[in-house]
């Protein structure tokens, strides 16, 4: 649900990383804070436990700045991904426009990956919204590790949907961009379809 | 099913802005806000030069989607009004229309019980403002919309400034 307000000429519009816990999420914005050019973007805020665990959610907003006349806006967020969370969640959720799913690659975690996706999905219900009318793209984080599974036998299990999948380290920034490229695209060609 | 995007005219941005205008004079508040309950920023007015508006917008609203959860678990539907006491500044957060929050930031230089009154009075006149931008929204959206010029423009500032 983008704001567009033809009296400000503002869009804003907000893309949430989702995903299991430890699987990259808050390392996604932190990259993308630290390399963005400063007049892109504004404070990040965390609310997060003294672990540096995501309490609520993290928040970055990035400006595109004029846009035929429109300032336009997309607000990163991302979800505590720790399965007792499942409120906050659910809230962060709420008027959502685009969504990262981000995978822990490593073998031990793929059942915790597919419980997350099936957890977007009924959190997304609750909120009256439905996965299919959402832009998402997945991003397969963690490649450096030496227990991954491989892009195919990830893909097969978690991209039902065949949307635009990525393999990305993120600690050290790659297939970061590519990744927030995807989906900022996907939630405009949305916004602009009538 | 998602929920229709937010759409604001001129009409009704300007109408919004004399409430918020009047409601900042009138309780002699610091600033005052409106945010979607997703966490998006409609308006601000006021003393807002050295705050961060978008980080308060936001938390604003992850704030107020908290505290309404906090409620449903102990059988209320929602708090209608929450309020923040610090030693010189005070935030008073109360709900309009059911899909928006108006926050006012206010210090010594006026008291709660104005804010109240002053708050009460300016939610009375955005109710039917917001009402029938919800309204105009279902009918209307995407008549005057974004459309495919908007779209290639957008995809090459994404590509141009989303990088390292
Ligand atoms: N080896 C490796 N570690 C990563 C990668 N991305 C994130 N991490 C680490 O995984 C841990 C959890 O990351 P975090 O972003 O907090 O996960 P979140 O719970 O999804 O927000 C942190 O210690 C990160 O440094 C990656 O691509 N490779
Ligand atoms: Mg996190």
């Amino acid at each position: 649900m983008a704001l567009i307000n033809y009296s400000s000429r503002e869009i804003n519009c907000k893309i949430i990383y989702y995903g299991c816990g430890l699987g990259g999420k808050t390392t996604n914005l932190l990259y993308i804070h630290e390399k963005i050019p400063d007049n892109i973007k504004g404070k990040m805020v965390s609310l997060a436990t003294e672990t540096d665990r995501t309490l609520f959610f993290d928040f970055l907003p990035l400006e595109l700045g004029s846009v035929h006349g429109f300032k336009t806006r997309f607000h990163l967020y991302t979800v505590p991904g720790q399965v007792h969370y499942d409120a906050s969640r659910k809230l962060i959720l709420k008027g959502v426009d685009g969504i990262v799913f981000v995978v822990d690659s490593q073998r031990e975690r793929f059942d915790d990956n597919i419980e997350s996706f099936e957890n977007m999905k009924i959190n997304l219900k609750k909120n009256g919204y439905d996965l299919k009318d959402i832009p998402y793209v997945i991003q397969y984080n963690k490649r450096d590790l030496p227990n991954v599974m491989s892009f195919e036998e990830l893909d097969k299990a978690i991209n039902v949907d065949n949307v635009p999948a990525f393999e990305s380290i993120a600690i050290k920034g790659v297939g970061v961009f590519e990744t927030l490229k995807a989906i900022s695209k996907l939630v405009i060609a949305k916004l602009s379809k009538k | 099913m998602v929920e229709p995007n937010l759409i604001m005219f001129e009409d009704d941005y300007t109408k919004v802005n004399q409430i918020l205008t009047r409601l900042l004079e009138e309780s002699s508040s610091k600033f005052v806000l409106l945010v979607d309950r997703s966490g998006q920023m409609i308006s601000i007015q006021g003393e807002t030069e050295t705050i961060d508006s978008m980080a308060f917008a936001t938390l604003s609203a992850g704030n107020y989607a908290a505290t309404s959860e906090l409620a449903k678990i102990i059988g209320e539907r929602e708090f209608s009004v929450l309020f923040h006491q610090g030693e010189s500044e005070s935030i008073h957060i109360s709900i309009v229309a059911k899909r928006i929050i108006l926050v006012v930031v206010f210090d010594n230089r006026t008291t709660l019980g104005l804010v109240r009154l002053r708050v009460k009075k300016a939610i009375e006149d955005l109710t039917p403002v917001f009402n029938s931008i919800f309204e105009k929204v279902a009918v209307e959206e995407g008549e005057e919309a974004i459309d495919t010029k908007f779209q290639t423009s957008a995809e090459e500032e994404i590509d141009k400034l989303f990088r390292e």
